[in-house]
């Protein structure tokens, strides 16, 4: 019998509301394999290895040469104002709020989220998954939540580098390329950037996108199809889904932060 | 898995440049170190204020010497201020707080400039001479309207 549309579009509905609760069981098997022995410390090093230390070139030469093309074009537009002066605030604060912790996401997923899932995945496929359960080995304990707390624990890191590596540039391109005073550069972003309202934020911001990003990689490469289209569609879907939810993440936190400041009041 | 020194140690310098780039942002870019609001607490009544915002720097001669805490406003409708400054200054009380702006459009600021009284303010005390933000517009508007009353004068 075929079913009727309705009946269709209440099937997805369900189906969505399954997934969706498949993952939050997903997030708190992991919460929950941090916290109760045996802690994996070894292989959370070899992860912050792989997903850190592996980006440092990519996050470093990506934040430069964005905080490069920012002075660029930000001392053209305000020179027209007169007010050049303002270029170090300009640089400093699209970087902290907004790009550093957002570019950071997005080429971390790209380039150690993707991999990730794929790696799971494909251990799926090949049934290691099973024969660590053989072993009384919990694959989440062993080697999910490993990757996914490296991606936590990492992402604010590399989004600090990359913004440092942006003010670096911006500082390259605005003071040695274009001759604004150096000083003024450095202390009106100094001055302009506050640590409760700007900095936290973009921490918070990137502990949240890392999560993020770790959470959906392991759960679609654990959650793959056990063949090698599935092994592609968890690291497409990877993503996919990470740099949208990353992105609308974003908004989200920009939105409540602005209505009601950083947590504790100012 | 094997144990790998060097692995090892390129995670562990990683982490040392990852926890320094969070330092520089969170202390210097920040200013989470900022040690001035030493607990001099001083008290300014402005009649305009213009676009003076809380946690705007309070200067001395240019230099920096604490931030805007609170701005109110008083039951006889003044903007009150209040400013946290180092606490080693001895400022007397005929200090004046002028609200002046860096540049043309730049940010607004409290700048304070010493008299020469041997009384010194305490914390708590109120400043009493104080000078209103300078608004570019009211000033336009004026010089405007004098000019045509001239050109109506001739």
């Amino acid at each position: 019998m075929r079913s009727q549309p309705i009946e269709a579009v209440g099937l997805r509905v369900v189906g969505l509301l399954g997934q969706l609760g498949a993952f939050a069981r997903f997030v708190a098997a992991i919460g929950r394999a941090v916290v109760v022995r045996p802690y994996r410390f070894a292989r959370l090093v070899a992860e912050v290895f792989d997903i850190g230390v592996r980006s440092l070139a990519i996050i470093c030469a990506s934040g430069g040469v964005v905080g490069a093309v920012l002075a660029l074009q930000g001392y053209y537009m305000l020179v027209r104002f007169g007010a050049e002066d303002a270029l170090g605030t300009m640089v400093g604060l699209i970087l902290v709020l907004e790009l550093g912790p957002v570019l950071t996401a997005l080429l971390t997923t790209g380039r150690a989220a993707s991999a990730m899932a794929a790696e799971i995945a494909s251990m799926v496929t090949t049934e290691q998954l099973d024969g660590l359960r053989m072993m009384s080995v919990d694959p989440i304990d062993f080697v999910v939540a490993p990757k996914a707390v490296a991606m936590v624990l990492v992402m604010p890191m590399l989004s600090a580098l990359f913004i440092v590596c942006g003010i670096a540039g911006g500082y390259l391109v605005g003071v040695e390329l274009l001759g604004l005073d150096g000083g003024s550069y450095l202390t009106s972003l100094e001055q302009s950037i506050d640590f409760a309202d700007d900095v936290a934020q973009s921490l918070l911001k990137a502990l949240v996108f890392g999560a993020l990003a770790g959470f959906i990689a392991t759960y679609r490469g654990y959650t793959a199809e056990p063949t090698a289209a599935g092994v592609s569609a968890a690291t497409t879907g990877t993503v996919v889904v990470a740099s949208v939810s990353v992105l609308m993440a974003n908004y989200v936190i920009t939105a409540l932060w602005r209505a009601y400041g950083p947590p504790g009041g100012v | 898995m094997q144990a790998s020194p060097v692995r090892d140690l390129a995670v562990g310098l990683f982490v040392l440049v990852g926890l320094a780039a969070i330092a520089y942002l969170s202390l210097q870019v920040g200013g989470l170190s900022y040690k001035g609001p030493g607990g001099l607490r001083l008290i300014a009544s402005f009649d305009q204020i213009g676009g003076l915002r809380t946690r705007a720097p309070v200067v001395i001669a240019g230099v920096k010497v604490g931030r805007v805490t609170s701005i109110q406003l008083d039951p006889d409708l003044r903007a009150r201020v209040t400013l946290d400054l180092d606490a080693s200054l001895d400022l007397d009380v005929e200090t004046s707080a002028a609200i002046r702006t860096s540049g043309l459009l730049g940010d607004q600021f409290v700048s304070l400039e010493p008299g020469g009284e041997d009384l010194m303010l305490q914390s708590g005390d109120e400043i009493a001479i104080t000078e209103s933000a300078l608004s570019l517009e009211g000033l336009i508007g004026r010089f405007i309207h004098n000019a045509d009353l001239g050109d109506e004068e001739e």
